[in-house]
């Protein structure tokens, strides 16, 4: 057997570079690599067809899953209820991979050869702003679940809207008073160096001078990162807050090497509850959290006022009182987002109900018909509250959560009102042409 | 952060970051070294260690310090059989073409990272170290008191990353024992210098490169199970490894190892200091520029020998 080899070459230098050069190549392609999920069938009732553009894989893979979950729950309790005008709700789910490129290719898959009526569900800002552009020139409606700022800073298109979850600029705007009054004026922001992270630094550090204190630090750190004690000697000693908001799969060892570089004595901590999602707070290592503070934008644990539309929410998408999947407690949800999904594919039923939505022809008559709404109350359609649509910016208003960690538990302590998180309009989409 | 404190947090940073490098790039160049065969595959086989030590963690339950313990002698055993089988069925195949063999392992790594993705999942999953406990470390100044000594915010390391140290040196040091003072070693040494000789005198060349291979892929595995409590298991954490892996090698030298120490240490610290003083992007733009200028004013690598 031995005497089967041969070598047949020395290898040299050269043979060695050209395999870290197509090393390098071969790590450029890897996360563009789509894990291909299955086309959908025709089916003779003729349904709706919703194309789902999913984080499968990428860094915002524990959203993707989670989002599905929930759309999954929503799909069927519209399809349970009859429909959306007597015809039935089909999701087509591709993976964006968390990729910009990869999502402006699957809205052309979702528009071209699934042929849906519209397309929805993305998170990660920069495949927002990525893929939005495409779904403008395509004419395909896309309601994304993203939070950015982008789309009502107008730098997006009338095809994008976002009409289920409440944007960045908001969100800030109606937390730095808290911060300010309750836990200190001069704060460190440590935030992901992408869009979303870019939109919490410039709002943030705006709405916290006004309300006369300031940013000593900011510190971006990028979403792909695995370790993070290199960036925390920049935190200045005069720091009085720490602001977190963190995303990618590594966040839990983002907020345990936070704990382990300050030990004892840590500043007050102020988090977004992005640095924390899918992971459960009581996991080893994260005990220095308790009595800090998250914004939460839908409450992970029951809260003892708990609505009943809240809880038959909590049921529909199969997550237990502490946010947590009913089938394995381990499997932490990504609560304070997700709802965005459910509430939008509600707001989709609803205009396409008020525009008698027939097929693609229709589908400049259901963003008008999303446009002209206003008041979402609390209910099981809008299970995260009441909510004000303004179909000029394409953007929603809700209200704010802030939890105190106690005992291992979210308890909300600060819920800031709709008009805390009003800012003037930046754009109106509906001057502009389809 | 005063400049004193500041440089020791990040010495201490640098010194885990190469204590986990010079494994991985030990690896690499061992299966340079002895099989002339460039492995693409390699920060893959990394990956393999870490998601393996979180299967073995979870199954055993219990302590984590037992999940552990298991998990830092059985991965590296596993991952290093399902290297050499890869070598048995593959490799020996294209009979170490150099120009096939990296096509080959560029294809082992999207067989295991796209296998990993649809079997372990897109999640990156948290195993729990089997201690760690932050230990403040004090500084000290001359004042106005004369010598004092304090205790500086955020100056701290905790036990599992000296551990991490100190065992990439334990590991380091028995490699070396077994590769000079044992028959096994001299195996792998004469295979290397001349394998068909090797060959002549009796030497099973085919069987020797399997094993290498292992080896190599077992101890990418090793540190994987290390870094695995530190950072998290993950389907695409074997890229940045491999790329620095590859780094080192070329910095040190094609198949030299105590070069592949030396450059480990190198960019383990200065990637450590930079990314604390400076910016992390900046200790990998400086890390390849060395590399460019290694191949320019050494092409041989700092101890490797030129190539006839």
């Amino acid at each position: 057997m031995p005497n089967e080899i041969k070598k047949t070459s020395k290898i040299n230098r050269r043979s060695a570079l050209l395999g870290l050069g197509t090393s390098a190549g071969v790590l450029a392609t890897a996360g563009i690599l789509p894990g291909s999920l299955g086309f959908a069938q025709a089916q003779s009732s003729a349904p709706i067809k919703i194309g789902f553009q999913k984080h499968a894989t990428g860094i915002g893979a524990a959203y993707g899953r989670w989002y599905g979950a929930t759309t999954d729950a929503a799909v069927k309790r519209i399809n349970d209820n009859g429909g959306i005008n007597g015809r039935p709700v089909e999701v087509v789910v591709e993976d964006d991979g968390t990729d910009p490129g990869r999502g402006a290719e699957v809205l052309e898959k979702f528009a071209n050869q699934h042929n849906c009526d519209v397309a929805f569900g993305t998170l990660f800002s920069h495949v927002v702003i990525g893929s939005a552009p495409r779904a403008g020139e395509l004419k395909l409606p896309y309601f994304v679940v993203s939070e950015g700022h982008h789309v009502a800073s107008g730098g997006l298109n009338r095809y994008t809207l976002q009409p289920g979850i409440t944007d960045v600029k908001s969100q800030v705007i109606s937390m730095a008073p808290f911060v300010a009054d309750n836990l200190g004026k001069k704060v460190t922001m440590i935030f992901p160096d992408f869009a979303f992270g870019h939109d919490h630094r410039d709002f943030f550090s705006a709405a916290i001078e006004a309300q006369g204190g300031e940013v000593v630090a900011k510190i971006a750190i990028p979403p792909t990162e695995t370790t993070f004690t290199r960036y925390f000697p920049s935190i200045p000693r005069e720091t009085e807050v720490i602001y977190h908001v963190m995303v990618g799969p590594a966040v839990l060892t983002f907020v345990k090497e936070l704990g382990e570089f300050f030990g004892p004595n840590r500043p007050e901590l102020f988090g977004f509850i992005d640095s924390l999602e899918a992971v459960d707070i009581r996991s080893s290592g994260l005990e220095f959290l308790e009595g800090s503070y998250f914004w939460e934008g839908m409450p992970r644990h029951v809260q003892a006022d708990q609505a009943d539309y809240e809880k038959a929410y909590r049921a529909a998408v199969g997550v237990n009182e502490r946010g947590a999947s009913v089938d394995d407690e381990a499997d932490v949800s990504t609560y304070a987002h997700m709802f965005g999904c459910w509430e939008t594919l509600n707001i989709i039923k609803a205009g396409m109900e008020s525009a008698d939505y027939q097929g693609p022809q229709d589908r400049t008559k259901l963003i008008e018909a999303v446009e002209a709404m206003t008041d979402m109350p609390a209910s099981e359609d809008h299970p995260q509250g009441d909510k004000v649509f303004n179909g000029k910016t394409h953007q929603t208003f809700g209200k704010q959560y802030i939890s105190k960690v106690t005992d291992g538990r979210l308890v909300v302590e600060h819920t800031a009102s709709i008009e805390d998180g009003r800012y003037e309009d930046e754009v109106d989409y509906t001057t502009q042409s389809f | 952060m005063d400049f004193g404190p500041h440089l020791m947090l990040a010495s201490l940073e640098g010194a885990v970051i190469s204590a986990i490098l010079v494994l991985t790039a030990m690896g690499l160049s061992i299966v340079f070294g002895v099989m002339r065969v460039v492995n693409v595959a390699h920060g893959e086989f990394f990956m393999l260690g870490a998601v393996f030590a979180w299967v073995v963690t979870t199954t055993l339950g219990g302590h984590p310090a037992i999940g552990f313990l298991a998990a830092l002698i059985t991965v590296p055993i596993l991952v290093g059989c399902i290297a050499a089988g890869a070598d048995r069925l593959i490799l020996k195949r294209v009979n170490y073409d150099p120009d096939r063999t990296i096509v080959a392992t560029i294809g082992i790594l999207y067989i295991i990272q796209q296998t990993t993705l649809m079997t372990y999942g897109p999640e990156a999953r948290p195993v729990e170290a089997p201690f760690n406990t932050r230990l403040s470390l004090p500084w000290f100044e001359f004042g106005e008191n004369g010598f004092e000594i304090f205790w500086p915010w955020g100056l701290s390391i905790t036990s599992y990353k000296l551990f991490v140290i100190v065992a990439a040196i334990v590991v380091l040091t028995t490699l070396w024992l077994v590769l000079t003072r044992t028959k096994i070693g001299l195996i792998m040494r004469a295979t290397q210098q001349d394998s068909d000789t090797a060959q002549a005198f009796g030497i099973p060349v085919g069987k020797v490169y399997s094993w290498v291979f292992g080896l190599g892929a077992g101890l990418a595995a090793l540190g994987a199970v290390l870094v695995v409590p530190i950072q998290q298991a993950h389907y695409l954490m074997g890229g940045d490894p491999l790329l620095l892996a590859f780094i080192v090698v070329i910095i040190g030298g094609l198949g030299s190892l105590p070069g592949t120490v030396i450059a480990a240490l190198l960019i383990g610290m200065s990637d450590g200091i930079i990314s604390v003083f400076f910016s992390p992007t900046l200790a990998k733009i400086i890390a390849t520029f060395l590399v460019a200028m290694v191949l320019v004013f050494r092409p041989q690598g700092l101890l490797g020998k030129s190539v006839a």
